[in-house]
């Protein structure tokens, strides 16, 4: 589903993806994983084309996505929950919700995701900044689960949270993979992306350097220590 | 003879009509201001030469093509704002990754080339516009005599700041110009073509400019400079208001018209420098203007 070959990203002078390599395979879920500043948060919003430079190639569904703007690469299916969540203060949590356009159909409608985000709909009129941290993270998933993107880009979704509400993320990675989401996961907490992941790739000085299956996960932790420096 | 606080009551109703007039240009300006700051991050120095050039278009279409006003109020507006898109496309949209400075003198000069361009064309006397027929006249309203146009000019401002404000707050094209205002790249990454957004919004402040321009054709005489005129106090009356500030704009034009009609009646010498003596004790107590968020 997608197939990223080589890329590479600059913010003004500062390279930071030295030729990155990893592919996504319809319905898994996938993950990033690596010290900070090995270049996850740069990836993902290279793929949605939030970066000032990159070249390279990223081919979704087959359609190289690299020269696109970053409104023509969600109207080919690709939808970002950003690490900073990205919630709007002069809207309020309807508004947010329905900001993102549909880009296809296929995707949860109002009262699925209702029911999968019950708070959301009591703070309906909210503002989207007066929510609780889980709150807004639950929002920010929640906002590009209607859009009927394909391949949902979760940029750090459990970062700062208590760990009732860690879990119910997780419990909501489950059901989408379970409704043929694909996702893509950035992840600090590779105890979380066990949980929920297929594959996990590693990060370190702006490349992929080692790609671990989950079922392998448990015997390679020393290796990933070293990778983590944890 | 009616007196109010020693003052007759003809004269401050007459004064209170003329704030309130000159407060609905004030605030349909600093909304068109506001709108596009907020946007695009440019303080539009050409917004007093759009208005100037809506009553210009009102006036070349009545002479040349007889159009009537109450067309020239739909028509100009459009076609102003198609020129407005012709700017942002060509010269304003090459400045967002510069510095503000950059904005300020483009819009600047642009208001410069557009008004000496009309001087050039049709002099600096200006040239007179009839009140449409429907709206010649006066009424009595029994403690004075309100010309028909004029009070038309006050409802028609209001009316139209008012649809702007629901557009901006109530609909969920407002809210998509909201949150492009908050962060137009993420806006952009779901999906929302925001350059094109970008170039329209400037084009409706230009619109807007324009609809003034015309109402304000039949009592101002049209001339090259009626822009410039305005927009030193409607800069004056964004930065009271909060720049960016849409409610804030249209309470401040409004608000900062009718203190300067009766500063006219109660200390005529001052009425000239009320405007900015209220600009300088406001941004001394809230920096961020009335209405605006600090940073």
């Amino acid at each position: 589903m997608l197939e990223v070959r080589g890329l590479n990203a600059w913010y003004g002078e500062s390279h930071i993806l030295h030729g990155v390599d990893f592919d996504v395979r319809e319905g898994e879920v996938v993950t990033l994983l690596g010290r900070n500043g090995a270049g996850k948060t740069t990836t993902m919003k290279s793929l949605m084309g939030l970066v000032p430079r990159r070249e390279g190639h990223i081919r979704f569904q087959g359609q190289e996505t690299i020269g696109l703007r970053p409104d023509l690469i969600a109207r080919a299916g690709i939808a970002i929950c950003p690490e900073e969540r990205g919630i709007f203060a002069s809207l309020n949590v309807t508004e947010n919700l329905m900001l993102p356009r549909q880009v296809a159909p296929g995707g949860l409608d109002l009262a699925t995701i209702y029911t999968l985000f019950p708070n959301l709909k009591e703070r309906a009129s909210s503002q989207g900044t007066k929510l609780s941290g889980g709150e807004q993270q639950m929002l920010a998933i929640a906002r590009i689960l209607r859009t009927g993107a394909r391949l949902l880009l979760l940029d750090e979704p459990t970062e700062g949270l208590a760990p009732v509400i860690v879990q119910q993320i997780g419990r909501t990675i489950r059901e989408i993979k379970a409704r043929g989401f694909t996702v893509l996961l950035v992840e600090q907490n590779f105890h979380f992306a066990a949980t929920v992941a297929d594959r996990h790739y590693v990060m370190e000085h702006g490349r992929v350097v080692d790609m671990i299956p989950n079922a392998e996960l448990a015997s390679s932790m020393d290796k990933l220590h070293e990778y983590l420096g944890v | 003879m009616m007196m109010i606080f020693g003052y007759p009551a003809p004269l401050m109703f007459g004064q209170l009509l003329l704030g309130l007039i000159n407060g609905a240009f004030y605030a349909l300006l600093s909304l068109g201001l506001a709108v596009i700051f907020g946007m695009l991050n440019i303080v539009n120095f050409a917004h007093g030469a759009l208005f100037m050039l809506g009553a210009f278009v009102a006036w070349g279409m009545l002479y040349y093509l007889g159009i009537n006003y109450w067309w020239a109020l739909l028509l100009a507006p459009i076609v102003v704002g198609a020129f407005g898109v012709v700017l942002e496309k060509l010269l304003i949209s090459r400045l967002y990754k510069l510095d503000h400075v950059y904005g300020l003198l483009l819009t600047f000069g642009l208001a410069l080339i557009i008004e000496g361009l009309a001087r050039n064309e049709f002099g600096s006397s200006g040239m007179p516009y009839a009140i449409p027929r429907q709206l010649q006249g006066a009424v009595n309203l029994g403690f004075m005599f309100l010309p028909i146009y004029r009070g038309w000019v006050v409802v028609a401002a209001a009316v139209m700041c008012l649809a702007t404000w629901l557009v901006i707050e109530k609909t969920s094209l407002g809210a998509t110009l909201r949150a492009a205002t908050e962060n137009a790249p993420l806006v952009q990454a779901f999906g929302v073509n925001v350059p094109r957004m970008i170039t329209l919004t400037y084009a409706g402040g230009a619109a807007l400019a324009a609809f003034a321009g015309v109402l304000a054709a039949p009592i101002y005489s049209v001339n090259p400079n009626m822009g410039a005129n305005f927009i030193i106090v409607v800069f004056a009356v964004v930065v009271i208001g909060g720049m960016g500030s849409i409610l804030g704009s249209v309470v401040t034009g409004f608000g900062l018209g009718v203190i300067e009609g009766m500063t006219k009646v109660f200390y005529p010498q001052g009425s000239a420098t009320v405007i900015f003596v209220v600009m300088v004790i406001v941004l001394l107590a809230r920096p961020a203007g009335l209405f605006g968020k600090s940073a």
